[in-house]
């Protein structure tokens, strides 16, 4: 009895090591490990977040948690939205075996981050982070720049309104690279169509009163606010807008918001806002089903973007792994750029050489109280933007990558 | 039309009347401060989480039981004060005896508690409150236009700090709260329940935070971090007026409040730091709070 137990135990490790050693070859360490790096517990940990984590966790399950034989594990820290701490962080795990980052959000943290992957040769996809000097003065090899950013939400939300008539622009800013990248591709754009940026002002991240900051907007005679600001920056402001009646002779231009924020502000203050957006729970049958799951597991939240754009980056790496047979990053990063990219999230999607993952984007506008059906019915489709007009086109690239060539 | 460094006049106005606004929620949650402090000698730091909880009671109480903001105004800061009897029954009664450091160290503590239990069951996005009915629409003052609500607001904070101030300073009540606090073992043998008065005490205090947090639910974003992102300024303004002061921290409240107006409109981008600057200044010329006495 004892010897048949020996006999069986060691039968288990040499398969087990057979296992391993023809996994080694092709995987290092043994094991494919992706971090969730992220904002857990502050302003942006409902965009990102637990939910990101949750995500990530979808596209691993689907895979089947294998890749080459080779399990796959996720990890997860929290950044706390401070750069030092993530770089930091992402050096220990890229040390310590993490073969990519995902997630992220807030663009300071995530600029450090691409630094370090850049010096450490391994990969980045980033999802949650809006600024779009990541593909462009700040672009490396290792860095991806997943679902959005500021350049696709600013010009396509400002886009239908510049058509309006809506041709003189105000904007409130972030003051933080964040949004002041959104304020500038936007400007940009609006310039570009013959409009006028009439001024702005830059207003401290987590400010709780922008009532003063929309009271210089509502003086400069504007046509359009442009809120440059993301979470509970734009919650307030819009919150404000609608207590001083300034929607009623000025339009608000919300260049960035998730279906967080409209959920959290209600859809009496919220109506008739433009959101542009990569992805929203009910698209089509494939998004519904997938924002179902994901919701089951979140206490019934629907998920953002930023999540979507977690899933499908995670899903996509692996795939990408098994496709180019192994997780050496340079292979596996040729390979992601020369696929295309199709899930229940994303259709079509493309990574361009500068890095920038380019999909169909989408204008909704936020329902009345009276068209919603439910808690999260909140947005109708006005527009579908091709990937070559959501994103700026690589004729404008600054990214060293590019303009080199 | 006449300008002042550029700035049309009128529009100045606006500001500081907007700035007014915000002075209000200061005066009122440094109220609540100074009262603690200069009572119990605890420097409360859960009181930007007591003010996120009245807000958020305020949502609750709203969509879960159909109650009223007029309601709210009465029974939410109840219910926080409730909770404040709790804490100092239970907590704050234990280290009296000790460093002040101690009790701050776990009101800080008891504030992470507090919002990370709120940010796990509501996230931080926020929850949605409206204006109510009544005071929506805006007053014409000419100048602008100042929406009902906010006019409301004032008021609502003059007549609380006017009261408050009156019941501690000219009532018998007051006299035997301020007795108690200098020498509570006299004060006691004259058959008056010192601890009993303390616990009173306290749970006034964060009752007025509670109270600051229903008038702020409908304009501002009503979420688990609310309280954090005030409090620090809230703690300036305590440390300006004077610690303890009571006078101090309601006319300090609304004059930073008018000053952070001002720097919206002429260096936005240092309206978050301007009480600080002004509390550095206000420290090196006089230590003890433009208020307080030196002890």
């Amino acid at each position: 009895m004892k010897r048949n137990l020996i006999i069986a135990v060691a039968i288990m490790l040499l398969a087990a090591s057979g296992a391993w050693a023809q996994a080694k070859g092709k995987i290092s360490g043994g094991v494919v490990k992706i971090g969730v790096l992220d904002d857990m517990s502050g302003l942006y940990s409902d965009i990102g977040g637990q939910g990101d984590v949750v995500a990530a966790q979808m596209a691993v399950d689907e895979f089947g948690g294998k890749v080459l034989g080779a399990p796959i594990q996720v990890v997860s820290a929290d950044h706390q939205n401070k750069p030092d701490v993530g770089a930091t962080k992402a050096r220990e795990w890229y040390d310590g075996g993490v073969n990519v980052i995902v997630g992220m959000v807030n663009s300071g943290v995530t600029l450090a981050v691409t630094k370090v992957a850049n010096e450490k040769h391994r990969l980045v996809i980033d999802s949650g982070a809006g600024s779009t000097r990541l593909t462009n003065e700040d672009c490396n090899p290792y860095t991806v720049h997943y679902e959005y950013d500021t350049y696709s939400t600013g010009t396509t939300t400002a886009k239908p309104m510049v058509a309006a008539g809506g041709k003189t622009w105000f904007f409130i800013t972030a003051d933080y690279a964040f949004g002041k990248s959104l304020q500038a591709d936007t400007s940009r754009f609006v310039e570009k169509e013959g409009g006028k940026v009439l001024g702005s002002v830059l207003a401290p991240l987590n400010a709780s009163d922008f009532s003063s900051f929309l009271l210089q907007a509502q003086a400069s005679g504007a046509k359009v606010i442009g809120l440059a600001n993301a979470g509970g920056d734009t919650i307030n402001s819009v919150k404000a807008a609608s207590e001083f009646g300034i929607t009623k002779k000025q339009k608000l231009a919300a260049l960035l918001i998730f279906i967080t924020d409209v959920h959290s502000l209600g859809l009496n203050a919220a109506q008739g806002l433009y959101a542009a957006t990569g992805f929203y729970w009910d698209h089509d049958n494939d998004s519904r089903k997938w924002s179902k799951e994901f919701a089951a597991k979140m206490n019934g939240k629907m998920p953002t973007m930023v999540q979507a754009g977690t899933y499908s980056s995670t899903l996509h790496y692996l795939k990408a792994i098994q496709a180019a047979g192994t997780d050496d990053p340079d292979a596996v990063m040729k390979q992601l750029k020369s696929m295309t990219l199709n899930d229940a999230t994303v259709k079509g999607g493309k990574i361009r050489p500068d890095g920038r993952m380019v999909h169909e984007f989408y204008l909704y506008q936020v329902k009345t109280p009276s068209e919603s059906k439910g808690p999260w019915d909140l947005y109708k489709l006005v527009a579908t933007v091709p990937p070559d007009q959501a994103f700026q086109p690589l004729s404008e690239s600054r990214c060293p990558m590019i303009t080199k060539k | 039309m006449t300008e002042i460094f550029g700035v049309p006049v009128a529009a100045l106005f606006g500001q500081l009347v907007l700035g007014l606004v915000n002075g209000c929620f200061y005066a009122m949650l440094s109220l609540g401060l100074a009262i603690i402090f200069g009572m119990l000698n605890i420097i409360n730091f859960s009181h930007g989480a007591l003010y996120m909880m009245g807000a958020v009671f305020t949502w609750f109480a709203l969509t879960t039981w159909n109650i009223s903001w007029w309601w709210c105004l009465l029974l939410v800061p109840l219910a926080v004060g409730i909770f404040g009897i709790g804490v100092e029954r239970l907590l704050l009664r234990r280290l009296y005896k000790v460093d002040p450091l101690y009790g701050l160290l776990l009101t800080f503590g008891l504030a992470l508690v507090i919002e990370g239990l709120f940010r796990y069951k509501y996230g931080v996005s926020g929850l949605p409150y409206g204006i109510p009915e009544v005071f929506q629409g805006a007053l014409n003052l000419g100048f602008m236009f100042l929406p009902k609500y906010r006019a409301i607001v004032v008021a609502a904070t003059l007549v609380v700090c006017f009261s408050t101030w009156f019941i501690i300073e000219r009532t018998q009540l007051g006299a035997y709260l301020r007795a108690g606090t200098e020498n509570p073992p006299l004060v006691q043998s004259f058959g008056i329940n010192v601890p009993a008065m303390i616990t009173l005490t306290y749970a006034i205090g964060v009752g007025l935070a509670g109270l600051a947090g229903v008038l702020a639910a409908p304009t501002l974003q009503v979420s688990p971090l609310m309280g954090s992102n005030l409090i620090i300024v809230v703690f300036a303004v305590v440390v300006i007026g004077g610690m303890g002061s009571i006078l101090g921290s309601i006319v300090t409240g609304l004059g930073l409040g008018l000053i952070e107006g001002l720097t919206k409109v002429f260096y936005s981008q240092a309206s978050n730091t301007v009480v600080f600057v002004i509390m550095a200044l206000v420290l090196l010329v006089r230590p003890a709070g433009l208020f307080g006495r030196e002890k």
